[in-house]
């Protein structure tokens, strides 16, 4: 070397303490950070800038459901579902009323169905919004949620013209809906999904063939048919690797047997390909809005929303001359209704995945145990394994399309 | 729908004859197994790859508390075909001090499952690669879904101004937590009404 001596150095290898030798780096990702989408803490170890292992820490956001839930009537237990993932609240009531009216044996009146398919509809182009465009945030675009916040907000006053509320709806009752929905909010929902595609077009330009999105979505996060089924994964998790599962095609509930909609799926099962099909998915519900709102105004689905019976309230103006009418009332809203002995689960096809509850019944009017099955938890298990190995920048990105939400993971 | 669970139940029973000990269809055209306890890894991974029943997706796993049993729990495993697009749902009875075998070797995913029943229930796994709580709080005591832990829980924090941290404290109540119970009396619920504790005491003087 310069100095004479023949010893050659490899990095600072010389002037090495046993603090400087290489050792992996531990990090805390959150859970206050805007790409965890929520309170999620992740400790993550890094090799460099390799992500090594990733371990999800959760629970900051639990508050009991399950354990409040076994001290409550079902009807008042319903409007903790619009509290689990609070971006497609209805979607979740949903899976609660199945639930009840599968024990009870309660059909639902043809309007109430029709309604529920086309609020549940408006509830995934809700959650696709969201998730679609917070994930472009994730990896740095701006204005797409913007734009997206925007018709996000139409929706939701479609929401609160239907029930009152813009997210927590509790609009589904066991055996129908609440209210009927008035002919001019269905006019609404009717022109607003003539325009909407329109809309989706121009987030559609921002972002699926820009070159940033791409460079940081393509080939990232893949899930492959194996990790479908290792890892439990459903919903838009599965269709981005190519299988078509759709429990609204593949176990029909409601009546979307009618409706016509395509499944759409992706090839490669990236990050890029679950943001395609969250963006196709919108496209093929705004069809089947439409198809909704034509069906109710047909004359032959007009009639009554509720089953009216044990479940549900008897009519304002029988109460002033019933007296029956008027105890229905009060022990309903008091006691509330018994559901018989048994179990059941049931589950739809809420915008991230299979929801599902597994609800056991003593006999009683409160639930002996109810289990709520969210598909984020089964997805946000599997980012050890889908990040490992990938760059720490990627995480976010992983993150983003595996579409969390923290109300229904940590109940 | 419920033919081709019967169909289905019988032949996991003819195949499988030391797992099952016995199964049911119920009206909804659900299929239940009750399965032995110590030979349900071997069950699930058998179901996993068998050719008819193809189970890969393992939807849930939960317990339920029964606390006047002597097995006190009921595990509850639900599985998924996407192949064949139909659902099962297997039943074990456990006692509170039992090992469950760990079915993470077959069903990856069945390791934040697990690891939520052990949390919430108090139930062991054995073979399980982590089980740490999960939902409650680090350092957090007690199984809350068991039906003798309280819902108001035992602890509370707040944050201490003097001491500029979070501390945990006994939950202090300005009043009881109010359970309401309105079951009628009149179709047998199977306890005296407050207030007439008195007349029961009065009627039986006579």
């Amino acid at each position: 070397m310069m100095d004479g001596t023949d010893k050659v150095t490899r990095g600072f290898a010389d002037a090495e303490t046993t603090e400087q030798s290489i050792r992996n780096f531990t990090i805390n990702f959150g859970p206050q950070h805007p790409a965890a989408h929520g309170v999620l803490r992740l400790v993550m170890e890094l090799d460099g800038e390799i992500v090594e292992r990733c371990d999800p820490h959760i629970g900051l956001l639990h508050r009991g459901t399950e354990k409040l839930m076994e001290s409550r009537t079902y009807l008042q237990n319903l409007p903790y579902f619009d509290r689990l993932d609070y971006v497609g609240t209805m979607n979740q009531e949903h899976a609660w009323c199945l639930a009840i009216e599968k024990l009870t044996g309660t059909a639902v009146p043809r309007r109430a169905q029709i309604i529920r398919v086309l609020y549940c509809e408006i509830g995934r182009i809700l959650n696709h919004l969201l998730n679609v465009t917070t994930q472009a945030m994730d990896v740095g675009a701006l204005t797409p949620p913007l734009w997206g916040f925007e018709e996000r907000e139409s929706l939701m006053i479609f929401y609160e013209r239907a029930c009152g509320a813009r997210l927590h709806a509790a609009y589904f009752r066991p055996g129908g809906v609440h209210q009927d929905l008035p002919e001019k909010l269905i006019d609404d929902i009717d022109a607003w999904a003539d325009k909407f595609p329109k809309r989706l077009d121009d987030i559609d330009e921002l972002l699926t063939e820009n070159r940033i999105f791409k460079q940081r979505n393509v080939d990232i996060g893949i899930v492959t048919e194996q990790d479908i089924q290792d890892w439990a994964f459903s919903g838009v998790m599965v269709r981005g690797s190519g299988l078509a599962w759709d429990l609204r095609r593949a176990q029909p509930y409601e009546c979307y047997d009618e409706f016509d909609f395509q499944i759409p799926v992706g090839k490669n099962g990236d990050c890029y390909d679950r943001y395609l099909v969250r963006m196709e998915e919108m496209r093929q519900s705004t069809k089947i809005i439409r198809k909704a709102c034509a069906m109710l105004k047909m004359d032959e689905n007009k009639g009554d929303v509720m089953t009216r019976g044990k479940l549900s309230p008897p009519k304002r103006n029988d109460m002033k001359t019933s007296m029956e009418a008027l105890i229905h009332h009060f022990k309903l809203y008091t006691e509330g209704f018994h559901v018989p002995e048994g179990e059941v689960y049931a589950a739809v096809e809420a915008p991230k995945g299979e929801f599902g509850v597994y609800l056991v019944s003593d006999g009683t009017n409160k639930p002996y145990r109810a289990k709520i099955r969210a598909p984020g938890y089964a997805h946000l298990q599997a980012m050890d394994h889908l990040c490992k190995g990938h760059m720490l920048a990627d995480a976010s990105a992983v993150l983003g399309s595996l579409d969390v939400v923290f109300g229904e993971i940590d109940r | 729908m419920a033919d081709a669970m019967n169909e289905l139940g019988a032949y996991i029973e003819a195949k499988r004859t030391d797992c099952v000990l016995s199964w049911s269809v119920n009206d909804l055209g659900e299929l239940t197994m009750e399965v032995a306890l110590s030979n349900l890894p071997g069950l699930v991974d058998w179901m996993r790859t068998d050719r008819t029943c193809q189970f890969s997706t393992l939807i849930d796993i939960t317990a339920v508390d029964h606390p006047g049993r002597a097995k006190r729990f009921d595990v509850v495993y639900h599985f998924l075909s996407m192949y064949q697009n139909h659902r099962i749902r297997l039943r074990a009875q456990v006692r509170e001090e039992d090992m469950i075998p760990s079915i993470t070797d077959s069903h990856p995913s069945a390791n934040w499952f697990e690891r939520e029943v052990y949390d919430m229930f108090g139930l062991l796994f054995s073979g399980h690669p982590d089980l740490r709580r999960l939902l409650t709080d680090y350092g957090f005591r007690g199984h809350p879904l068991r039906k003798d832990f309280p819902t108001t829980g035992y602890t509370e924090v707040r944050y201490d101004d003097e001491l500029k941290r979070v501390v945990y404290e006994p939950v202090k109540l300005t009043q009881e937590y109010r359970q309401f119970d309105f079951l009628s009396p009149w179709e047998g619920a199977k306890y005296v009404l407050p207030g007439d504790e008195k007349a029961a005491d009065k009627a039986e003087a006579k």
